[in-house]
């Protein structure tokens, strides 16, 4: 039986097309995934992102073991409310998940980790934490709704309580702000700003509503993934995985190898393959002839094969098709693509395609 | 529940065949196939001339989600297909069974459209799905 949000009858009265993903019952779009995709580009839409696993990390070894726990160091969060994006790695180099992480104060973190793995990570943090003064608490009592697009602060903003409002409205991007009862992140996984608001499952169907009535569309994940993959961001399970690493996967902005003294899950490995001489590179590619990328397609350069696309699809802002593909390095950007046993001319490009509404690659 | 219309021939695969009544017929996909699709953004046309077998794969539709083969529902010769779904192949989510066909046959045995499935035996197909 499919975990259900606590939306869930919501996206059914709106007559969502339901697809289980990650062990849960979500919403594929209602109606038009395209015009979802559109209205957070050009406007305001929302998503039910309550499947997403808010774990909270306290206690006075709580920054120590972040530390050691993730790629990216927790040290740069100086400020609270910072954010930071960063990966878990197994000792193999290998990505256990992809997680944000948001600083609330001395000793007291949120991350956000992804639903189908929630159960493998909580596992993993509290086997890393074993013996260290910290507490890891899955917060399964609360929901999340992104809104996303040039509209989407204005319009969510009335709806938040005085206080938060004004401070939701003050920070920058990639930090959040929060009260008693909800937590406010200037983040998102669409290209464009926004807010992901975690809040009580109690109130999560007020929010939605509020939202609707201001115009917000609903989205589903269909519009979500063409929505990421225009914006350059990765899909855990599908661009890496325990097997590929973040130096394989676009990632290494990511991974934090100063100060040189500092021990992380996987830095061993991940050394090792930082300089072997046979990494490959993950690039966007975009296709010039017709056809739509999917993963696993094989990528050629000069008749042999190089790599293969790891996520693909419709982009409906460049109204082309669009990947992201792993590969052996290669002397020129143009290459081929295998779509049903046709080779078809494709160019290696530099992700994002879109930030903000406007196209970043010549096309 | 989708639009079935009472006059045209039905595959279990999804495909609609209409009897232009001189001596070829026009294929697309159903509403019903369409809507289970989603939004259609690529649509591989087969060539004129081509002779396809019953059931042979001869075109492809792509939607966000997913690839489809579309199947000629008799053995024939495709003599037109339709160059509006090069540049607007979301014309079958709009209009699957007008604007939406997706090519024209001439069977080598007409008394075989008599075989396919009627609206009704169709209705009960994707009835039977759900």
């Amino acid at each position: 039986m499919a975990l259900r949000t606590p939306l869930f009858s919501e996206h059914e009265r709106l007559g969502a097309r339901m697809v289980p993903f990650g062990g849960w019952d979500m919403p594929l779009h209602y109606g038009s995934q395209i015009e979802e995709h559109h209205a957070v580009r050009r406007g305001a839409g929302m998503f039910d992102v309550s499947h997403m696993r808010p774990v909270d990390i306290e206690g006075p070894e709580a920054l120590a073991f972040l530390r050691y726990l993730l790629a990216n160091d927790a040290n740069k969060l100086t400020t609270p409310g910072k954010a930071l994006y960063s990966c878990m790695l197994n000792p193999q180099g290998g990505v256990v998940d992809d997680l944000i992480l948001f600083f609330r104060g001395a000793g007291r973190y949120r991350a956000v980790v992804n639903a189908a793995t929630a159960d493998k990570d909580l596992a993993w943090m509290q086997l890393q934490g074993e013996g260290r003064r910290v507490r890891i608490s899955r917060r399964d009592d609360l929901a999340m709704i992104a809104v996303q697009g040039p509209d989407a602060r204005a319009r969510a903003a009335p709806l938040l309580r005085d206080g938060l409002r004004e401070a939701a409205l003050r920070i920058a991007p990639f930090f959040a702000a929060e009260d008693q009862r909800w937590f406010v992140g200037r983040t998102g996984y669409t290209g464009e700003d926004g807010f992901e608001i975690i809040l009580p499952s109690e109130d999560s169907m007020g929010l939605w509503r509020g939202l609707a009535a201001a115009e917000v569309r609903p989205c589903g994940l269909g519009a979500r993934d063409t929505l990421r993959l225009e914006a350059g961001m990765n899909l855990y399970g599908q661009d890496m995985d325990e097997a590929i690493g973040p130096l394989e996967s676009g990632l290494s902005w990511t991974v934090a190898w100063t100060p040189e003294e500092r021990e992380f899950v996987g830095r061993e490995a991940l050394k090792a393959q930082r300089d072997h001489p046979e990494r490959r590179d993950f690039v966007g590619l975009l296709l010039t002839g017709r056809g739509i990328l999917r993963p696993g397609q094989a990528v050629l350069a000069n008749g042999r094969v190089v790599g293969e696309v790891t996520s693909g699809g419709f982009s409906p802002t460049l109204e082309r098709s669009i990947a992201f593909a792993r590969i052996a390095p290669i002397p020129s950007a143009h290459c081929t693509v295998v779509i049903r046993g046709r080779e078809v001319s494709a160019r290696v490009v530099n992700p994002p395609f879109v930030r903000h509404g406007t196209i970043r690659v010549t096309l | 529940m989708s639009d079935v219309p009472a006059d045209l021939r039905y595959t279990k695969s999804h495909e609609w065949v209409r009897n232009n009544g001189d001596g070829t017929v026009t294929v697309g996909i159903t509403d019903h196939a369409q809507e289970a699709l989603g939004d259609i953004v690529f649509v591989e046309i087969p060539e004129t001339g081509r002779e396809v077998e019953a059931e042979e794969a001869c075109a492809v539709v792509e939607s966000v989600k997913a690839a489809s083969d579309i199947y000629a529902p008799l053995a024939g010769e495709v003599i037109e297909s339709n160059d509006l779904l090069n540049d607007s192949p979301d014309a079958i989510n709009n209009s699957p069974y007008d604007e939406g066909w997706i090519f024209r046959l001439a069977p080598n045995d007409m008394a075989a459209l008599s075989g396919l499935l009627d609206a009704a035996a169709y209705r009960q197909v994707v009835e039977d799905e759900v």
